[in-house]
């Protein structure tokens, strides 16, 4: 049993990370990771909408009949988003400012809709938990990472600390297109570590 | 307990339920954050306000003035002032403007500044409170045009009225952030709205000397206040002394 619990949560970890196996959630990886502060936060917040709605799903799956599950999962995905969001917004305003617009499309993320139709629907509470555990940590650790390397490369700085002089930054990092170019080399390095 | 069957009845009541535990989930999230928001951003613009006016002991705060301002782009903006005293005498003015009525619009969506102006109108700093523009480019005006060491682009202790505020390759005095020529148009454009809007108030106009205009001499011997609202007065005045108007 604590196998099966441990393996759940490190298999969202690395084996099935959602951005560098399953590629869920693009939208907020790509946009929101111009920092690693940036992409922590993204990555929390999803963690704790993750674990909510796994929970609640588990427990209420007998009650939802087939046909009408998506729209269920849905209001209660979308209301602990609100929930999130009002919570942000009033004791880390900071984070707020950066992330305003991106918290409430963590309802259309695929990750969450996903472990919800495909784990939590059908797995008991707890390990529903630990699967919105690991799947959680596994997206955060992917954004931290993606956010650290752009900030880096772009900025030169790292979680809001100078390392080196900005104008020796490559802007590009910064911008749409290093969103891209990190991912992709990240996502390659991640599958060859994987495959040894 | 079994699943429940996808009944009419059954899928009625399952999302009637689950609509009413998330509606008063979120009425009771909504009525706990409500207080530490508006705390929150209260103490955002009491912060903004004390950062872009001079430093003064003892300054208080008229309440905020909105006014609404019908702009060249033939949109209605909303600019909201805020007075600083100390004492009886006004020392300044905080101004809160948006890129909303710009006719120069930034690249990455609306922004809004805090703009302090002193009696004169001099800009004394600015904050920027909300801007979606690009890292590393539009998003650098937070620090670009206070630098003092590059007079070019700093608009710190410059009057609107006397410095042209528009970007140097449109034939202004102030010098664009390099590759975010967009961004800085319509920074530039709040700055100098916001200063418009500092100066319909009557506390600057009071403070403001009017040059009288020439006095018009009608060149046919006409008198000139009969011109008076007759569209082009010097058309009027032109004609012929007895000639049918």
């Amino acid at each position: 049993m604590k196998n099966k619990a441990l393996n759940t949560v490190l298999n969202g970890i690395l084996r099935e990370n959602p951005v560098f196996a399953l590629v869920l959630g693009m939208c907020p990886t790509l946009a929101t990771t111009t920092s690693a502060l940036n992409g922590m936060s993204m990555g929390l917040a999803t963690t704790f909408v993750l674990i909510c709605s796994n929970v609640v799903i588990s427990l209420l799956k007998n009650l939802i009949p087939d046909k009408v599950r998506i729209p269920a999962f849905i209001v209660v995905i979308a209301t602990f988003v609100t929930m999130v969001q009002l919570l942000i917004q009033a004791y880390v305003p900071v984070v707020y400012d950066k992330l305003g617009l991106f918290i409430p499309l963590i309802v259309v993320n695929c990750i969450v809709l996903g472990r919800a139709e495909a784990f939590a629907a059908k797995n008991t509470v707890g390990l529903s938990a630990l699967d919105g555990l690991g799947m959680g940590l596994g997206f955060s650790l992917a954004l931290t990472l993606i956010g650290a390397l752009r900030e880096l490369l772009g900025t030169g700085s790292l979680f809001g600390m100078n390392l080196y002089s900005e104008t020796y930054g490559m802007l590009i990092f910064v911008l749409a297109p290093g969103a891209f170019i990190v991912l992709g080399y990240l996502m390659a390095l991640v599958q060859k570590l994987l495959k040894k | 307990m079994a699943k429940l069957q996808s009944s009419f009845k059954n899928m009625l009541l399952s999302l009637t339920l689950i609509a009413l535990v998330a509606a008063a989930a979120l009425a009771g999230v909504y009525t706990m954050t409500a207080g530490p928001i508006a705390n929150a951003s209260a103490k955002k613009q009491q912060e903004a306000i004390k950062q872009v006016l001079p430093e003064v002991e003892g300054m208080t705060f008229a309440k905020a003035d909105t006014v609404y301002v019908v702009e060249k782009s033939d949109t209605v903006s909303t600019i909201i002032l805020h007075k600083a005293y100390v004492g009886e005498e006004w020392i300044g003015t905080a101004v809160e403007a948006s890129t909303e009525g710009n006719m120069n619009m930034p690249f990455g969506g609306t922004f809004k500044l805090m703009v302090g102006f002193d009696q004169v109108g001099n800009v004394v700093n600015y904050v920027v409170l909300e801007q979606a523009e690009t890292p590393g480019l539009g998003a650098l005006m937070e620090s670009w045009f206070c630098n003092k060491e590059k007079d070019g682009q700093n608009i710190l202790g410059k009057n609107p009225a006397t410095t042209n505020f528009t970007v140097s390759k449109d034939g202004g005095d102030v010098d664009a952030i390099t590759a975010s020529t967009i961004t800085s148009r319509a920074f530039l454009e709040v700055v100098v709205r916001a200063y418009n809007a500092v100066a319909q108030q009557p506390m600057l106009i009071e403070k403001v000397e009017v040059e009288p205009a020439e006095a018009f001499v009608c060149p046919n011997g006409n008198d000139p206040l009969e011109c008076a609202g007759r569209g082009c007065a010097e058309q009027y005045c032109l004609k012929q002394k007895g000639d049918q108007q």
